[in-house]
């Protein structure tokens, strides 16, 4: 009796039951997708700072209950507002009814002609979110797209590939200046 | 030179999967980490607009979510008019509380990270669905402000960019 081997436990089945839990976890569990785009909300004050902006310096993007873009003075469609965006912004010819320029010391760049163009954001209480998120990321296009130019240009490299202290550089250069104005409410409740 | 064996007559070795289950277990561990569970049920139904000049959210940890949709159920509290329902930890709010659901939920958020950097850097991320009106953003964003918690996401798909 003393020496009987003991019998080997089928572990064959291990390998079923590991399996289960894979694919229980991979069910449950939800890689990393937190994705979209930031953004700063201005801290709140007792009353509305009014600065004084020039004229010149604001485009105003208005997005009404129809999810309709009106845009530098006129209804645009939503492909169109990057490159209006973009050439408000970049004022390549110093027209003088587009932003002024205010030339900085950029550390790595030098002396740089910053635009003062700030993009004015104002949408309807039944502005649909789509829209809302899709004019949002038309803008930030528009922006990234003067910074990979402006990058290239200098650097030679697109703005992602630079170093951060490059990066800071060119956000310096060109600004994101969004400001959102209170929304407006012409449509219905849905 | 060797003989040639006779073929047929020897059995194939059994292939040994006592291994294989240490190796599915790696693979467990391996989703296990770099994956992390759902923490609350959500109880809207709601499908993210798409952009294309997305960034990713550095920590998942850093991340609170606020979820705008259609309810699931009948049961969930609505805003007025009654088609879109706000969720804030495991529960969607009613209008009457609404103000003070937000505020609660932001500072039970900020408490939750000890680290004072951590609560610099905590991110409200709103996760909506693409159909819902402005207005309810509009009403989150502002309540949002007022307590002091600038930094907030608007979480979408991903979406190849638009040709001109």
């Amino acid at each position: 009796m003393a020496n009987r081997k003991t019998p080997g436990i089928n572990t064959g089945s291990m390998a079923d039951i590991s399996f289960l839990l894979l694919t229980f976890f991979l069910l449950t569990s939800s890689i990393n997708t937190e994705q979209g785009i930031p953004r700063r909300l201005p801290p709140p004050s007792e009353k509305e700072v009014d600065v004084q902006v020039n004229q010149r310096n604001v485009f105003v993007v208005e997005v009404n209950f129809n999810d309709e873009i009106f845009a530098g003075g006129e209804i645009i469609p939503v492909n169109q507002l990057t490159y209006r965006a973009k050439e408000f912004l970049e004022n390549p010819l110093n027209a003088p009814n587009l932003p002024e320029k205010d030339t900085k010391l950029i550390e790595n760049m030098g002396e740089y002609p910053v635009s003062k163009g700030v993009l004015s954001l104002r949408n309807d209480q039944s502005t649909s979110y789509n829209m809302y998120v899709t004019v949002q990321n038309e803008l930030q296009r528009a922006v990234n797209e003067l910074r990979d130019k402006v990058s290239l240009q200098y650097f030679g490299k697109v703005y992602d590939k630079l170093d951060t202290a490059l990066q800071k550089s060119i956000q310096k250069a060109v600004p994101m200046n969004i400001s959102e104005a209170p929304p407006v409410n012409y449509g219905k409740a849905e | 030179m060797a003989r040639f064996k006779k073929e047929g007559t020897k059995d194939l070795p059994e292939i040994n999967t006592g291994s294989m289950s240490d190796i599915i277990f790696m693979f467990l561990f391996f989703f296990m980490v770099i994956t992390n569970m759902r923490e609350s049920n959500v109880k809207v139904i709601f499908k993210t607009p798409n952009a294309s000049e997305i960034q990713k959210l550095e920590k998942k940890s850093l991340v609170a979510t606020i979820y705008l949709g259609t309810p699931k159920s009948k049961n969930e509290n609505t805003l007025p008019p009654g088609k879109v329902s706000i969720q804030l930890n495991d529960q969607t709010v009613k209008q009457e509380n609404f103000a003070k659901d937000v505020r609660d939920f932001i500072a039970s958020e900020k408490e939750a990270r000890t680290n004072e950097e951590d609560k610099q850097k905590l991110t409200f991320s709103i996760k909506a669905d693409k159909d819902v009106q402005m207005r309810y953003i509009n009403q989150i964003k502002e309540e949002l402000r007022t307590n002091n918690a600038l930094k907030i996401n608007y979480a979408t798909g991903k979406k190849t960019q638009m040709t001109q």
